[in-house]
């Protein structure tokens, strides 16, 4: 499958190697839902940069993944979006909540790193 | 008579035509839809567009029929180039084609964004279903080839 995970600290990094097809999307959330588990991750960063497209299906495929992780008590943030491929989508209409996008890995960790630590207060 | 059986050649050798049989076969109609879109000339960012569009109608084949085909065909006239994009299946057909190209449509298990959202992203776009021939989607994307000298043509014109 081309998408490379890698572990760093709380934290999973899934980069997305080349365009996928409907299923490889499909079996990205299996892994991220099992992992997330298995590595107690409180965080999950989704490099799209090579999709060419995120298209309906795509993007109820990562609704669904932020969603999935969430219940498994992780957070999620989308970075990377081509240029084309955010005017693509916002012409499209399609409706991105709950997603969290960030422009690049930096960002994306400062972002968990915020809503992590917002989750640890709640918990108290 | 010969000439127009040679152009008629070219017509076709210049069409691509991509199979649609199952999930992995909408990477390869992007694909190739990106690649002749770039091609042709279209500016950034076009060839996204068009290629998220035939993923929408690609799909819709895969999900509802299970096979069928992806033209991509080339076109130009006077002033202008673009890209046309036929999707043929032999399904059952869409019953309500007007509901289905309404954002809530879930006729056939689809979530209703789809043929909407392809439409959007297209200049020209139309469907024509029933139930013995199956379902074809035409959609075009155009560009003038000069929009500048377009502009000022269409200013002295008016003047």
């Amino acid at each position: 499958m081309s998408v490379a995970i890698l572990r760093q600290g709380d934290y999973l990094i899934a980069s997305i190697q080349s365009d996928l097809s409907d299923s490889e999307v499909i079996e990205l959330r299996h892994q991220l839902t099992e992992l997330v588990g298995r590595h107690r991750s409180r965080g999950i960063v989704i490099d799209v940069a090579a999709l060419e497209v995120i298209d309906s299906f795509v993007t109820r495929a990562l609704r669904s993944i932020v969603l999935t992780a969430r219940l498994r008590g992780a957070e999620t943030v989308i970075v990377g979006i081509h240029p084309d491929v955010a005017i693509a989508m916002v012409q499209f209409r399609l409706n991105l909540e709950p997603l969290r996008v960030a422009l690049d890995l930096d960002a994306a960790t400062a972002l968990l790193d915020r809503l992590t630590q917002g989750d640890a207060r709640d918990g108290r | 008579m010969e000439d127009e059986a040679r152009a008629g050649e070219q017509g076709r050798a210049d069409e691509v035509r991509v199979a649609i049989n199952d999930d992995a076969d909408l990477v390869t109609a992007r694909a190739e839809a990106r690649a002749m879109a770039q091609r042709l000339g279209f500016p950034r960012p076009d060839p996204t567009l068009i290629a998220t569009a035939i993923s929408e109608v690609a799909r819709n084949i895969v999900v509802h029929v299970g096979r069928g085909e992806i033209v991509l065909k080339p076109f130009e006239d006077a002033d202008r180039y673009g890209l046309e994009v036929i999707a043929i299946d032999k399904g059952p057909g869409i019953r309500d084609v007007e509901a289905a190209l309404r954002v809530d449509y879930s006729g056939r298990g689809g979530l209703g964004l789809g043929l909407p959202g392809a439409r959007r992203l297209m200049d020209e776009f139309e469907i024509a279903s029933d139930a013995d021939t199956g379902t074809t989607v035409k959609m075009k994307k155009w560009r003038f080839r000069d929009e500048l000298a377009r502009l000022r043509e269409e200013r002295r014109r008016r003047a």
